[in-house]
């Protein structure tokens, strides 16, 4: 009874919130004004009911955690596929084989969404270290992903210089910007870290637009040629293709890298400094070399995936390294599940392609993924596929 | 006797226009345990930080004796170097890494005894992969001289009290030290777990020759077990000696019971 009173109040308040918009509608050209009561009724009803359905929800997730303090770390059934290798290998390989298979079943369109999507893995992957790993929250991620693409986009308009060579230059460069930028800005901590790699992102952006005889301003730069093969020219349907293996060439070294890194001394110590910064200095971790290694590595994927960017666009300005494209970027190593390789894959994927195929409701988009968003951070604050702690179960066998 | 591995003169600390420190001599000699006892608020955690890099000291000098058996100058380090040199310290408020296991909070000690940087992570070559090894086995080594190994791939956040106060003096040995300050490793524990604690004590000083420093409250521990006591009141050493003496001055009576207004 007390839940369909307080359900009642849910629906009574969303009735009146939604009031203004939902029921009235003011003609301005023939200056009347239309009561459309039956929207009321809706939003009363949907309202009543969700908001049963929310409270149920809440209530499942209340039990899931209390479970959780009991002590047992509750490992979830993907988390266990994705952990034992018996399951996990022939659904690798599947996915593996399927992405291989995938250019030549579907249309270059599809294809370049794909490797967009791809970018995007490596973005996730890349500020995985420095936000996941690490926990530095970088709101300026985009700033090195801009400093790739400029790099090979001007690079290659004054001296010509080839994809390949500039691959690892444009790597390179993004990580000397990254510890350019770590040197002064590390000391901080949490939020204020946040706002000045923030305020750095918006130089990074500002700088493009508006120092034209360097960047061209807004305009951009255009006709950067695509990845050459062998000093084959290539047709745009086989450079998408070719592009697209190469992403995935790129995509399996950065999951290979970051793995490695993660499993490894300096990842441990990134972890540590993520929980306790004061007993990791006392624990003798250099906190600056640590931090600047986590910054510069994250930068460098940052570097990589803006050259391809470049390459794949041909085209390219300051609109794309706005804030927003931080903010997504960010939102996928959240949503996927901090420092877990899997889930920033999936969140990447969920992230990229769902928008491009629900282009039907292109209006309710931007409505969808907010709300996604928050049920998302209610329900599963750790991440759609939190990471698994690492377990050194073969000491134990030993002895 | 042996050069002292710990050597502190007139050392002072201002927070403003607050003397902390005020002029504090200290010197800790090989597989001695020394107690710094005193009132709240008497500056002994203050003179931690100082010794461990947190705070750099106002005025004086702090020396150590590096593994080379150099004796050197401490002042201003980072707390990592003055951990490089072979002081490594627990915390008064237990400052683990909650959310990682308590192996990998052990490992995280060997940090200085290892070296493999981006490149050994990344291509994983033969003496990472060694260094690895043997930075698992020596922590786990550890823990079971420190009774811990039953939890081993437990977060440590789900740790009972008594066992986080151990695993951070784990953390703390695996950079091998050669002298381990505690900072107050009693607290909060029960009479049993204190007596536990101070075979515990006495076993690494013998096992693994090395000085011990620690801050207390529980008088019992501190008499049973050390060798020289300092006491400190107000910033400044009010007294040094055995604890035999100690339990006897008058000062020391005085700063904790208060001024006998009739006598």
């Amino acid at each position: 009874m007390r839940k369909i009173i307080k359900s009642l109040q849910v629906s009574f308040w969303f009735m009146f919130l939604t009031f203004p918009i939902m029921v009235i509608r003011v003609d301005t050209i023939e200056k009347t004004v239309q009561w459309r009561w039956l929207n009321l009724l809706y939003v009363g009803l949907a309202s009543f009911f969700l908001s049963f359905i929310w409270r149920f929800l809440i209530k499942k997730k209340e039990e899931g955690s209390k479970k959780e303090e009991s002590g047992e770390q509750t490992i979830t059934i993907v988390q266990k596929i994705i952990s034992t290798p018996k399951y996990n290998r022939p659904i690798y390989s599947f996915i593996f084989l399927f992405m291989l298979a995938f250019p030549w079943i579907v249309s270059t369109y599809q294809t370049n969404i794909m490797i967009s999507a791809l970018i995007y893995v490596m973005l996730g992957l890349g500020l995985n270290i420095v936000v996941g790993i690490a926990g530095l929250l970088d709101l300026g991620y985009v700033a090195f992903y801009a400093v790739g693409a400029y790099a090979y986009a001007l690079l290659n308009y004054h001296y010509h210089l080839g994809f390949w060579t500039v691959l690892p230059i444009g790597g390179l460069l993004a990580a000397i910007f990254g510890i350019l930028l770590g040197i002064p800005v590390l000391r901080l901590r949490g939020d204020y870290l946040a706002i000045v790699t923030l305020g750095f992102g918006e130089i990074i952006r500002l700088i493009l637009e508006n120092w034209n005889e360097f960047s061209f301003g807004p305009s951009g730069i255009a006709n950067i040629p695509r990845p050459g093969f062998f000093g084959m020219k290539l047709g745009v349907e086989e450079a998408t293709i070719y592009i697209y293996y190469l992403m995935i060439l790129m995509t399996i070294i950065t999951i290979f890298v970051v793995n490695r890194l993660q499993n490894s001394r300096l990842g441990r110590a990134w972890l540590a400094l993520r929980e306790d910064e004061v007993a990791c200095e006392a624990m003798g971790i250099d906190r600056m070399k640590t931090k600047l290694a986590a910054f510069a590595l994250g930068a460098t994927w940052a570097g990589f995936a803006g050259v391809i960017f470049a390459a794949k666009t041909t085209f390219i300005n300051p609109a794309s390294f706005t804030f927003l494209e931080s903010a997504i970027i960010l939102s996928i190593v959240v949503l996927g599940g901090m420092g877990s390789i899997v889930g920033v894959i999936l969140a990447a994927f969920l992230m990229i392609l769902l928008p491009e195929y629900l282009r039907a409701f292109s209006e309710y988009r931007m409505l969808l993924f907010g709300a996604a968003m928050v049920l998302v951070m209610v329900f599963r604050p750790q991440g759609l596929i939190p990471s698994v702690r690492r377990k050194y179960v073969y000491e134990l066998k030993e002895r | 006797m042996a050069e002292a591995i710990l050597e502190v003169r007139e050392l002072c600390k201002d927070f403003g226009g607050l003397r902390a420190l005020d002029h504090v001599d200290l010197e800790i000699y090989p597989e001695q345990i020394v107690a710094l006892i005193g009132p709240n608020g008497a500056g002994k955690t203050t003179f931690f930080n100082c010794v461990t890099g947190i705070y750099e000291p106002t005025e004086g000098d702090i020396f150590v004796l590096d593994r080379k058996g150099k004796k050197r100058r401490i002042n201003g380090y980072k707390p990592n170097k003055v951990t490089e040199l072979g002081l490594a310290r627990t915390f008064q408020n237990i400052r683990l890494f909650p959310n990682m296991t308590v192996l990998e909070n052990v490992m995280i000690g060997r940090h200085t005894r290892t070296k493999s940087w981006i490149f050994g992570a990344l291509f994983r070559d033969r003496r990472t992969k060694e260094e690895e090894k043997e930075t698992i086995e020596v922590s786990y080594e550890i823990l079971k001289k420190m009774r811990l190994e039953k939890f081993v791939n437990e977060l440590a956040s789900n740790l009972p009290y008594g066992a986080q106060r151990r695993l951070e003096i784990a953390r703390a040995l695996a950079s091998e030290p050669s002298l381990l300050l505690l900072d107050e490793p009693a607290a909060g524990m029960n009479p049993q777990e204190t007596k536990e604690l101070e075979g515990l004590i006495e076993q690494i000083r013998d096992q693994e020759k090395i000085a011990i420093l620690l801050i207390e409250h529980d008088m019992k521990l501190v008499m049973n077990i050390s060798d020289v006591v300092y006491v400190m009141e107000y910033g400044r050493l009010l007294a040094k000696g055995t604890p035999q003496e100690i339990k006897e001055d008058e000062r020391v009576i005085k700063a904790y019971l208060g001024e006998d207004h009739d006598a």
